[in-house]
């Protein structure tokens, strides 16, 4: 066992060995999560508050179902409708909130830097969901079990990671996780959406940016990215960088399909392709989800136990 | 009442000066040395013109509890600054004769050290109306600026810089595309990609400065970029003076002491504006200043309460105080071998005091006697806790520096001991 997390800020300060022990317990409760009976007591009397910043209902839910399964009192907190909307700023908040000894806060927020802030204000276990277009650590570990179950590896891959990059957490997690455990990773979109400087090859066409890939990890195109200020329309979008089987071509033959939905389909992916359940892992990525979530709070309320309360580290 | 400072080191950037000497200040002037009421030794440490900080931020009126000008001299006497030229972005700004008045009051009444106001170009700093520029100027404004906010309808201010022209005034710019600018908390490049932040590129500053230098080219008018800060730019600026146009630059102490990279995990007390940049463009920017391409170096002092910076980095407050850790950043300068104490001194003191047509920046006879004793090597740490701002936000918490202000003279008065 490698030394114990505190909190799960991002994939950045995890090793090889932490992710790897993160993937493994994590085998252990999908096989869980298909028995009738889906209960553990790994989290009995702790007390988990989910703090989303910014509107989710998939994620929320994955970690709300992840929490109950292990027997945790979980409690969401609608953060736009609350005392933000009041003027209270985000630290007074978790000040408030550590007053109530949680034992782990999941907190998703559109700021980049602002769950590690809050990180730094409590003395409870912090999981970040997302934050601004830094990192979203949990879904590159469901994205990371996922491969390994379909490829039975994290090494030696090759990865092309497509679409709008630029604004996407998704994006840097998945990328520097893949690199650790020693894949290649390649980013595919137009350069409006591909910025500099991620230590990756950067392709600004699908078919040399899915040549011989093992993996497609499509990304989300959001809404308001859409029209005319990042490309210049839907449909000239979908035609250059929508992923479809003609696309798919140009990858290896057993390569898969992944995407973090939710999906628009005909804008990034098509349809028929996304439920084509020969190539496309969307779905079992959402179940990889509440298992990679249980594991992360266990392995983050274990690694908790080990010291003494109040201690930060 | 005269004072006769022996056994100094005397910096004189007008002349380039640094050797041991004697210099005698008589009714709050610089004379001749001759005998004097008081004697003073200064032991071999280092006697400069008082520092000329140009861009001080007084948050006077609007928001005193994070600066006040009692707070603010303070502060400015201990860091070795003989005179403050505060910028009117304050709340309301300063951008009415009124508001001036009752700032340079507030001034008079509570602050040992010289202060002198810039006033807005425009009125509320808002871009659409000219401040009145005249009236202003008669109230004692020394230069017209809207700071940070960038004027970007170029018919308003053409307009606004031929009236300062003809008023013979001096127009203190801020070079940035407002479009590309809008929203960043960060530099593009990788530093900002890794941290998902929104980033303005280096070239808007090199935008900014040949969209403001084409405006000066048409008006004629006297202008100072505030700072200059990527390698981008200079090229633009060197340009504007080998055509003759009056134009002169500044930098800021954090830009030529910091770059992105300090900001690691979203350290707000590093987010300033423009934001911090590249080593490459640090470099280029130190060299820029000991060449003395770029004018005037400053501390850009800019107080911000504790609740404006402990927030998540985009949604923080820019800005850093630097009043008193100007003095000891800038002299990491010279220790690291980039430029000698004279020239460190022409961009501290003696050129802006030129740029603004104020006295001073000088050891002359007939110079005002606004001086600052120091010794330049003592080793400390700063402790943010013991600033007398009463804003603490300087990214120099917790540093090693070098540099000690041992005494401040303001018009021969003492206005500070350590």
């Amino acid at each position: 066992m490698t030394d114990s997390l505190t909190h799960l800020l991002g994939i950045a300060p995890l090793s090889p060995a932490h992710i790897t022990s993160i993937l493994d317990l994590a085998d252990r409760y999908v096989d869980l999560n298909r028995r009738q009976v889906k209960r553990s007591d790994a989290l009995a009397g702790r007390t988990q508050v989910n703090m989303f910043f910014e509107n989710s209902t998939r994620t929320l839910v994955s970690f709300e179902v992840a929490g109950k399964r292990l027997g945790a009192d979980v409690i969401n907190m609608a953060m736009q409708t609350s005392s933000i909307k009041k003027g209270e700023t985000l630290v007074d908040t978790a000040l408030t909130l550590n007053a109530m000894h949680p034992d782990l806060l999941v907190v998703r927020h559109p700021h980049s830097g602002a769950v590690e802030l809050l990180a730094q204000k409590v003395n409870c276990a912090v999981l970040n969901a997302g934050d601004g277009r830094h990192e979203h650590p949990t879904q590159a570990l469901l994205d990371a079990l996922t491969i390994r179950r379909a490829k039975g590896r994290l090494d030696g891959l090759t990865v092309a990671i497509c679409g709008d990059i630029a604004h996407s957490r998704v994006a840097r997690s998945n990328l520097i996780l893949l690199q650790k455990m020693g894949s290649t990773v390649r980013l595919v979109g137009p350069p409006t959406l591909v910025p500099t400087g991620l230590g990756a090859d950067v392709f600004h066409d699908m078919e040399t940016g899915l040549k011989d890939a093992d993996v497609v990890m499509m990304l989300r195109l959001q809404k308001e990215r859409m029209d005319g200020g990042f490309i210049p329309s839907e449909r000239e979008y979908y035609h250059r960088f929508g992923l479809d089987a003609d696309k798919m071509t140009h990858a290896k033959p057993d390569a898969i399909v992944m995407h973090p939905a939710p999906m628009n389909r005909g804008v990034e992916i098509d349809g028929e392709l996304a439920d084509d359940l020969t190539r496309s892992v969307i779905q079992e990525q959402v179940e990889m989800g509440v298992a990679v979530r249980m594991a992360a709070m266990d392995l983050l309320m274990q690694g908790r136990a080990a010291k003494p309360d109040g201690v930060m580290v | 009442m005269s004072i006769l400072f022996e056994n100094a080191r005397l910096i004189d950037p007008a002349t380039g000066q640094d050797s041991v000497g004697r210099l005698r200040v008589d009714d709050g002037h610089i004379t001749d040395p001759g005998p004097a009421d008081t004697t003073i030794d200064c032991q071999g440490f280092c006697l400069a013109p008082g520092i000329v900080d140009l861009g001080v931020k007084v948050c006077e009126p609007g928001e005193r509890h994070k600066e006040s000008y009692k707070s603010a001299g303070l502060a400015a006497a201990a860091g070795g600054v003989t005179t403050m030229v505060t910028r009117p972005d304050t709340v309301p700004a300063i951008d009415s004769p009124e508001t001036l008045t009752f700032a340079m009051r507030r001034a008079a009444d509570v602050c040992a050290v010289n202060v002198h106001a810039m006033a807005t170009l425009t009125k509320g700093r808002l871009g659409r109306e000219m401040a009145e520029i005249g009236f202003l100027q008669d109230a004692g404004a020394v230069a017209f600026t809207d700071c940070d906010a960038v004027v970007a309808d170029t018919k308003i201010l053409g307009r606004a810089l031929s009236y300062v022209q003809q008023l013979g005034g001096l127009v203190v710019g801020h070079p940035q595309d407002p479009g590309l600018s809008d929203g960043a908390a960060a530099t593009s490049g990788a530093f900002a990609t890794v941290r998902g932040l929104p980033a303005v590129p280096a070239m808007a500053e090199r935008m900014g400065l040949d969209r403001d230098l084409a405006m000066v080219e048409m008006t004629g008018v006297a202008y100072h970029a505030d700072q200059i800060t990527t390698a981008r730019a200079l090229a633009a600026l060197d340009r504007a003076k080998a055509n003759g146009l009056d134009v002169t630059a500044g930098t800021s102490i954090h830009h030529v002491t910091l770059t992105e990279d300090h900001v690691e995990d979203y350290r707000t007390f590093f987010k300033v504006k423009p934001p911090l940049r590249s080593e490459d463009d640090r470099r280029a920017i130190v060299q820029a200043l000991a060449d003395g391409r770029i004018d005037t170096l400053s501390s850009f002092h800019t107080p911000q309460d504790e609740e404006s910076k402990r927030l998540p980095f985009e949604e923080a407050a820019s800005g850093a105080v630097g009043l008193e850790t100007l003095l000891p950043a800038a002299l990491s300068l010279v220790h690291g071998g980039a430029m000698d104490l004279p020239t460190l001194f022409r961009a501290l003191s003696l050129n802006p005091a030129r740029r603004l047509g104020l006295p001073g920046g000088s050891l002359a006879p007939g110079a005002p006697a606004d001086l600052v004793l120091f010794d330049p090597d003592i080793a400390f740490t700063l402790d943010r806790t013991k600033l007398l701002s009463k804003s603490k936000n300087t990214p120099f918490d917790g540093s090693d520096m070098r540099g000690r202000v041992l005494g401040t003279w303001v018009a021969g008065q003492r206005v500070f001991t350590p």
